[in-house]
């Protein structure tokens, strides 16, 4: 009784990447897709909202300043509490990414839209940005020091080599963890509203005893929302705090 | 687009060309690439030289201002702090003025009594003096006049019991010899 007629289960359709605006380069495709159009929607909301906050220069914010200033001091204190002060030099950077996760996740909630947050490709990039950051930054301001970062200090001699090869691995994969972290939770998180609220809806379709119990389900998506909103925002935090971090070992290597 | 037919379980609707699973199709990654450069290094771009550091400059702004008033604040309060100890002091110093002015006056006036109570004194002191050297001179004199007295009574009582005049040398040796007594009584 399922599958009649209309749309059938498919929790992993909201991801499938449609062309809006084709565009082709030199033969490849390069077409402005759903994901890029969210994105894009992300970026100019952000904007837009801290244009705002950044144009009152009174003493006394407006609301939307005081939000402004809120969301500046909030990364600011994040990027401080992880990095230090010499970790500010990238505040622009843990701030873009923060909002940028944040909002991309945020979009996603809005029915029919897409969550580019749940693309591995997107997280992917945000990740090796970070990473690569950490390492070109690492690199060019401490040189060979940087990789003091893979020998831990007071280490016994004799499992030196097991730690730091154990720290080379686990420096590397961090672009994944970072990644798929992200990617996960958005996309596990949308698939199990998508699971849920398609149960509504294959309840509503039966019979009318069974009509009733379309509630359990749909309670389930009301708080399953609620979760999901939270993981957003912890999602974007986690990437951003996680960021603070890794540049933390860039801007001071081996302060372990 | 049309590159992944491999392990198509869904029916595989809206144009059927995607993989199974869409975030793992490659043939999307170069757009989405893109697309999220572009996106995310307007956002970059935007933050770092527009947004953040107005932002940032409203909140230092605001910092040195409320800095500023309260070192205005703390300035002022000094200062009539200033006043109120100036203000204490002048009173102080009048109410002292004021008192030595009364403790003058009183000191004065007191003496001024003194003086005058001490003329007033001494002035009674003389007359009283003068009274005392009076009383004497009468009863001085008031005894000489007794002993004339008595020798002339003495000389009459005995001139009218002989029936002949006394000798007045004789009368004034009886009345003298007496006259101790008298005198002292």
């Amino acid at each position: 009784m399922a599958t009649e007629s209309g749309p059938a289960i498919d929790p992993v359709h909201q991801f499938s990447i449609h062309p809006v605006v084709p565009i082709s380069i030199a033969g490849q495709d390069f077409s402005l897709t759903n994901s890029g159009l969210f994105m894009l929607l992300a970026v100019a909301l952000t904007c837009l909202i801290a244009a705002i906050a950044a144009r009152g220069d009174s003493g006394v914010p407006s609301r939307m300043q005081a939000m402004g200033e809120m969301a500046y001091e909030f990364v600011a204190g994040m990027v401080r509490s992880a990095a230090g002060e010499a970790g500010m030099r990238f505040f622009p950077l843990v701030f873009s990414i923060f909002f940028f996760i944040l909002l991309c996740n945020l979009l996603g909630f809005i029915p029919y839209s897409f969550t580019a947050t749940a693309q591995i490709i997107i997280t992917a990039s945000l990740a090796l940005l970070v990473f690569l950051t950490v390492l070109i930054v690492g690199i060019k301001d401490h040189g060979v020091q940087f990789f003091k970062t893979f020998v831990p200090p007071g280490v016994p001699i004799y499992i030196l080599p097991l730690v730091v090869a154990i720290e080379i691995v686990s420096f590397l994969s961090r672009p994944v963890s970072h990644s798929v972290r992200l990617f996960a939770n958005m996309l596990a998180g949308h698939i199990t509203l998508y699971v849920f609220g398609s149960f509504v809806i294959m309840l509503l379709g039966a019979g009318a005893a069974i009509k009733a119990l379309a509630i359990l389900p749909f309670a389930m998506t009301v708080g399953l929302e609620a979760l999901e909103l939270l993981v957003a925002f912890l999602q974007a935090y986690v990437f951003a705090m996680l960021t603070c971090m890794y540049l933390n070992d860039a801007l001071h290597p081996g302060g372990h | 687009m049309a590159q992944s037919e491999t392990t198509q379980t869904e029916v595989g609707h809206e144009g059927g060309g995607h993989s199974s699973f869409p975030p793992f199709d490659a043939s999307t990654f170069p757009a989405q690439l893109l697309w999220f450069f572009i996106a995310f290094g307007l956002l970059y771009w935007f933050m770092s030289k527009r947004a953040l550091p107005q932002i940032g400059a409203v909140i230092e702004n605001r910092k040195a201002r409320i800095a500023r008033d309260l070192d205005d604040a703390t300035a002022m309060q000094q200062k009539a702090d200033a006043a109120a100890a100036a203000h204490e002091k002048t009173l102080a110093e009048a109410r002292a003025k004021a008192q030595s002015m009364a403790q003058a006056a009183r000191d004065q006036l007191a003496a001024e009594s003194e003086a005058k109570r001490k003329t007033l004194e001494d002035e009674l002191a003389a007359k009283l003096a003068e009274a005392e050297r009076q009383i004497a001179a009468t009863r001085t004199q008031a005894m000489t006049s007794v002993a004339a007295i008595a020798r002339e009574a003495a000389g009459a009582i005995v001139e009218r019991l002989a029936g002949r005049p006394a000798d007045p040398a004789a009368v004034a040796a009886a009345v003298d010899s007496v006259k101790p007594a008298s005198g002292e009584a």
